[in-house]
């Protein structure tokens, strides 16, 4: 296949291997690195090989700082350059000299100069500062080689805080002549969006324009923009979906030019990436897949030629068939076509079937049961990497049945394995496993975790031991169960301390003396003396750990009794109560002190108590007092590590930073406690929660999940499945499709153990397959099983019951206002598009959404949610209008409440419209709040029930009025609701409306001192930088420009000193935001920080485009 | 994701290097010798993918010359596997005229490879700009 059009090139190793011929133009310049490399390749030992360099190094520095290096000969210095550091030999005196040759060579010598700079330096090195202006001066330049040499480095790297000083002109490049200009301008601007997301915030309407550039090379430039994007919010980007649809059938149907090909498939990667946006955009979403179909089967058929990269687009269209909304008939060609690949002889294929095969039985388990006898030739397969993604294949498929099977193959690996990395992720997943179904093998549960803690030793995560004693601790409902499976611990941690207790790790060593202390009181033969020898011998071996040691004290505190124990804890006791480790010296106290007093021990620790749950104050309140009376004797106010770097890096960077001494830092110790308190506060309510919580632990294993497992998993697999032994002829039905597999292995004999492995291995999955297939008529619970995926059976069943009530609910719930808020963003109208199904609306409002605004009944107090219409409704009197076209030209200012007509309010906008109904709004700016007021207007000729409650006669008005807030800002606020009604006729029907309100409505001054200022300033993490022009036609620019946002933004101006001035203001309702100005260089300098992420981004959106429109 | 491209030889010696995440330069040579030994120590018929730390290589063998690209677990292998005999036909396309240099193999690599991604697989479009300089530094 691929050996076909597979060219040995024998051509490039003697090119790499530089051969020089003599005599050739190119060589003067080559040759030295030529005998560089001729050199090094010659010599046999790391040291000749340092000598040298270093040696050339020498060579290299003298000669770039001659003045009299031309800039040809620069050039070549610096090939050699990059070629020593890529052999680890740093050359960082050349860094300079790099840039240097960027800027002033000439064509080549400038591209190397670039290409050096991209080497050597990396993305915050501050050399980086100095190419800024060569890279402005090349983009100015009319030569277009050195205009896409800029571009080209620019998105390769370029310093974060430079990026305003660039983007005007790369944007512009957009619309270059050239498609090479164009394409590296866009693939520019994605490096600036991956470096800075909210630089490039304005011109997302750009990269539709980049997604339609009539060549196809710019088009796929944007892609990188978009899958980034829609990875972020894909509900965001839903309408491009036929876009992306139409490029790939265009592509998929060879509309290409021909250069576009590889091996005659037209554009591969470009469709594989295209593929990759597809299942983003249909995953969980019927109607957006439904777009997909047509041109998911045409790629599947079309991608039959026999060449790797035709298997490679068709993995990634069976990954997306799996991961949009499902289509049988889809499912069952992609399911086919994983057959192709794992069947397939060529082992690079065999691989990446097992990949596909891997990632597709999480939502169809049967797929495993199909290709089963493959998987277990995969699972003995000299290469160690088909096995390993067998094994992860084994591990998605796991059930209450083969787990047994399926962890002892994991654990014959890792003997094997001698990779770091493979036996932490293993032992996790042996650990995962096992912590989910460990009651029903009580010794198999213990004996399994013992070989975890044995062979993952030190490098496995913490959390699996962790997990390991809580489970133990918290038990289960049973007490006799949790007393079996504590004993049989117990029981199998004697034997091993009695053997060679010094070759086990140290994780296993403390989790054996906190099982002892704690549960060998169950084993009745068991002399606590002997325990505290076994436990006391730990303590004396050399390796163990001093972590180790102090579990061993806690153990034996808990076990001494006294009597014939003392002597034994005397002796320890007495040796660690000296000991240089301060928690050991506790420990050893402890151990002295309660072995004393067992009454003492009995109240500290009882036996056998339940875990507790302890309510841990993370905020640390209890040490105000101490705090402020710290910070009344002159102590200086505590200072976050980040903020610390972030001044220390401020006093070393170039630029020059504002805050010197123009603001006195309060120190009043009372106001530094009020200020810091509420975000101490809000720290604290983030960790809700009465019981302990242990950072990092994964709770692989909940009650409800097990519950919910044991249950109807165990009855459903009694009636459903036959016992293992009956099962292979079962098996042997399911395989028909490929019973020519089995066939193939000579011996039977081999053959049947594998047909018994199968048995043992696939056990389970037709019960669950079963369930899918009936779920595959209906669309809703075949979705829902996806969801439910890995919790078996049981629980999916529960997943459907939630199902059918949460569909029941939403109609009741139609009356409330959904609110919503989709992505800002400047091209509004694209956004108009919105979720159709009340319940999709309500999770995005829950989930991914950029800012959330939060809906409150403004004026119906005591009210249930359901908003009373009553209080609102202001004028519902027969209309005098019996022309519904004049309707809309109603002068709606008359309805507004008598509250709020007073106030300044927001153009009345029409949002949308129906046959009987006309909907508007506009905002009204409360001195603490906003409202939303939106006019209902019936344009029927019949009266209209239930708007939400009420009855709005024919051409009349209601209006509503909600308080808006804000809970993560964005630049714009965006409000989607529904109203329901009911026509006369008795059918109920609702309107969907969005609006959008920008962030400055929320914005409101915020008074406060200048000392108040600077301490919340440094109490702040969320902040960015900007340079905003100035207001100039004045005498006093800062005054003017400040007054000027004051007047735009309603922000309040706190003081001005000098070139410098303080701003204050805060969202509603009360998150603040600090600005600081400073005038430089004819800019004015803003630094904004609040305690809210993003707020300071959107902010200085509104302040430059205050000064713009000026 | 790409995380770094390796041309090296079957001793062993690093012929080109090019990171798209940051790896400090004193890791960088331990890394590479790993990598090769992984590499240089599979068979013909095994399979091109191994499984490197927490990361995939992705290796395909031109005589003496090995290409090695690390990629993260997301990404296709098979389609790395073909991009990079895509890079082998762009470099044979090219230097069947001139000699090989390593500032222009780096040069065809940037217009193919960018922060991690495929950006250009389109033979005379990668191409495009380095001949250009090559006919401007001619003349």
């Amino acid at each position: 296949m691929s050996d076909v059009v597979e060219k040995t090139l024998t051509a490039l190793p003697s090119l790499l291997s530089l051969d020089s011929h003599p005599g050739s133009a190119k060589l003067s310049s080559t040759s030295k690195l030529g005998n560089l490399i001729r050199g090094i390749t010659e010599l046999t030992s790391k040291h000749e090989e340092e000598k040298l360099i270093q040696h050339e190094l020498l060579a290299i520095k003298e000669q770039v700082s001659s003045p009299n290096t031309t800039m040809r000969q620069m050039k070549e210095l610096m090939v050699r350059s990059i070629y020593c550091e890529m052999l680890g030999y740093e050359a960082s005196f050349s860094y300079i000299h790099a840039i240097k040759l960027a800027q002033q060579g000439t064509v080549l010598e400038k591209r190397v100069g670039y290409l050096a700079v991209s080497l050597f330096l990396n993305e915050s090195h501050e050399l980086l500062l100095l190419l800024v202006n060569t890279v402005l001066k090349d983009l100015q330049s009319t030569n277009l080689i050195e205009v896409c040499m800029a571009l080209t480095v620019v998105s390769q790297m370029f310093p974060k805080d430079m990026i305003p000083a660039i983007l005007p002109l790369v944007e512009e490049k957009l619309n270059h002549p050239k498609e090479i200009i164009r394409r590296k301008a866009v693939l520019a601007l994605y490096k600036f969006y991956l470096i800075a997301p909210n630089q490039v915030q304005h011109i997302h309407n750009k990269f539709r324009k980049a997604l339609c550039d009539k060549d196809p090379g710019v088009m796929t430039a944007s892609l990188h923009i978009y899958l980034q994007m829609i990875q972020e919010n894909p509900e965001a980007y839903k309408d491009l979906t036929p876009s992306f649809v139409t490029i790939l059938k265009q592509v998929v149907g060879g509309k290409l030019p021909m250069d576009f090909n590889y091996h005659t498939v037209p554009a591969p990667w470009l469709q594989i990436q295209l593929l990759r946006i597809l299942s983003l955009l249909g995953k969980n979403d019927q109607s957006t897949s439904e777009v997909m179909y047509e041109v998911l089967d045409e790629s599947l058929q079309r991608a039959e030629m026999n060449h790797n990269i035709t298997y490679a687009i068709l993995y990634e269209c069976v990954k997306c068939i799996y991961t949009i909304h499902p289509k049988s008939d889809l499912l069952e060609k992609a399911a086919k076509c994983i057959g192709n690949f794992v069947l397939s002889p060529k082992i690079n294929l065999k691989y990446l079937g097992l990949k596909a095969l891997t990632y597709v039985v999480q939502q169809d388990p049967k797929l495993a049961l199909q290709h089963q006898m493959t998987i277990i030739e995969c699972l003995d397969h000299p290469d160690l990497i088909i096995k390993r993604e067998t094994l992860e294949l084994l591990f998605r498929i796991t059930n209450g049945q083969n787990v047994t099977v399926i962890v002892e193959k994991m654990l014959e690996f890792l003997c094997i394995s001698e990779d770091d990395h493979t036996t932490i992720d293993l032992v996790g997943k042996v650990a995962e496993l096992a912590e989910k179904y460990p009651l029903k093998y009580n010794e198999w549960f213990i004996e399994t975790m013992n070989t975890v803690f044995s062979l993952g030793g030190d490098m496995m995560q913490p959390d699996i031991p962790n997990s390991f004693l809580k489970l133990l601790s918290e038990g289960f409902d049973s007490v006799e169960e949790d007393r079996k499976l504590r004993l049989f611990a117990v029981n199998s941690y004697i034997p091993l301390l009695r053997g060679e207790p010094g070759k086990l790790p140290q994780r296993f060593l403390q989790v054996i003396s906190w099982v002892l202390g704690e549960y060998s009181h169950l084993r009745e033969d068991l002399e606590p003396a002997e325990v505290l020898s076994l436990l006391a011998k730990l303590l004396d071996m050399k390796n163990s750990s001093s972590e180790t040691k102090s579990w061993v004290l806690m153990a034996m505190t808990k076990l001494c009794k006294g009597g014939a124990d003392a002597s034994v804890t005397q002796e320890v006791s007495e040796t660690y109560s000296s000991s240089l480790d301060t928690v050991l010296r506790q420990r050893a106290h402890e151990l002295q002190y309660l072995s004393q007093d067992p009454e003492l021990r009995a109240r500290v620790l009882p036996r056998g108590a339940k875990p507790e749950t302890l309510e841990v104050d993370s905020s640390l309140s209890f040490l105000d007092r101490f705090v402020s009376e710290a910070l009344a004797a002159g102590a200086a106010p505590y200072k976050p590590p980040h903020q610390r770097q972030e001044e220390l890096d401020q006093s070393k960077a170039l630029s020059l930073e504002p805050y010197g001494l123009s603001l006195p830092i309060s120190m009043s110790s009372c106001s530094i406690t009020d200020r810091q308190s509420p975000t101490l506060l809000s720290m604290s309510s983030g960790l809700s929660g009465d019981t302990l919580k242990l950072d990092g632990i994964k709770r692989v294993w909940g009650r409800e999940g097990y519950l919910a497992q044991r249950e109807p998993v165990e009855e459903a697999a009694q009636v459903e499945v036959p016992s293992p032994i009956q099962s292979p002829g079962r098996q042997g039905e399911g395989d028909s499709l490929h019973s020519q597999t089995p066939t193939q292995t000579p011996t039977p004999e081999p053959e049947q153990e594998k047909q018994q492995l199968a048995s043992s291995l696939f056990v389970g999955l037709a019960s669950q397959s079963s369930v899918s297939l009936m779920g595959k008529s209906e669309p809703m619970p075949q979705r829902f099983r996806r969801k439910a995926k890995g919790q078996g059976l049981g629980s999916s069943f529960i997943a459907n019951e939630q199902i059918s009530s949460s569909l029941i609910s939403p109609p009741s719930a139609v009356d409330n206002l959904l609110c919503n808020n989709l992505l800002d963003s400047n091209n509004a109208s694209e956004l108009a598009e919105q979720t159709s199904q009340l319940s999709q609306s309500l999770t995005t409002a829950n989930g991914t959404c950029h800012a959330e605004a939060e809906l409150t009944e403004s004026d119906t107090k005591g009210c249930n949610p359901a908003l009373r219409r009553d209080n609102c409704v202001v004028a519902a009197g027969p209309g005098p209008h019996n022309d519904p076209g004049r309707l809309t030209e109603v002068c709606l200012d008359s309805y507004l409440p008598a509250e709020l007509s007073g106030l300044s309010h927001s153009e009345i906008a029409p949002l949308c419209a129906n046959q009987s109904l006309n909907l508007s709004a506009c905002h009204v700016q409360k001195e603490d709040s906003l409202i939303l007021v939106v006019f209902i207007m019936n344009s029927s000729e019949s009266a209209i029930q239930q708007i939400p409650a009420g009855e709005v006669t024919s051409y009349s008005v209601a209006v509503g009025q909600y308080s808006l807030t804000v809970k993560r800002p964005a630049v714009h606020v965006e409000v989607v609701g529904t109203v329901s009604y009911q026509l006369p006729a008795g059918t109920s029907q609702s309107l969907q409306f969005s609006y959008k309100v920008p962030l400055t409505s929320f914005i409101r001054p915020f008074v406060v001192s200048t000392e108040e200022y600077g301490t919340m300033w440094l109490s702040f993490s969320h902040d960015t930088k900007q340079n905003l022009t100035l207001i100039n036609d004045n005498q006093e620019p800062l005054t003017a420009t400040l007054n000027a946002l004051k007047k735009k933004l309603q922000l309040h101006v706190v003081e001005v000193i000098g070139m410098e001035g303080i701003v204050a203001c805060r969202l509603l309702q009360d998150l603040p935001c600090l600005m600081h100005c400073r005038v430089n260089a004819g800019w004015l300098a803003v630094w904004l920080r609040s305690p809210v992420p993003d707020l300071p981004d959107c902010l200085i959106y509104h302040c430059q485009r205050a000064l713009q429109s000026l | 994701m790409i995380k770094f491209v390796l041309m090296v030889n079957r001793q062993g010696q690093t012929r080109l290097s090019r990171y798209y995440h940051s790896v400090e330069l004193s890791r960088r040579a331990a890394l590479e010798a790993d990598v090769v030994r992984y590499c240089l120590s599979r068979k013909k018929d095994q399979c091109s993918f191994v499984e490197y730390k927490d990361f995939k290589l992705v290796y395909r063998q031109y005589a003496a010359l090995y290409i090695v690209v690390g990629i993260t677990d997301s990404e296709n292998e098979l389609s790395i596997y073909e991009l990079v005999h895509n890079f082998v036909e762009v470099l044979d396309k090219y230097f069947s005229r001139i000699m090989f240099n390593l500032d222009r193999v780096h040069i065809i690599l940037d217009e193919m490879i960018q922060n991690g991604h495929i950006v250009e697989t389109n033979k005379s479009r990668i191409l495009a700009p380095l001949t250009t300089i090559d006919k401007m530094v001619d003349s």
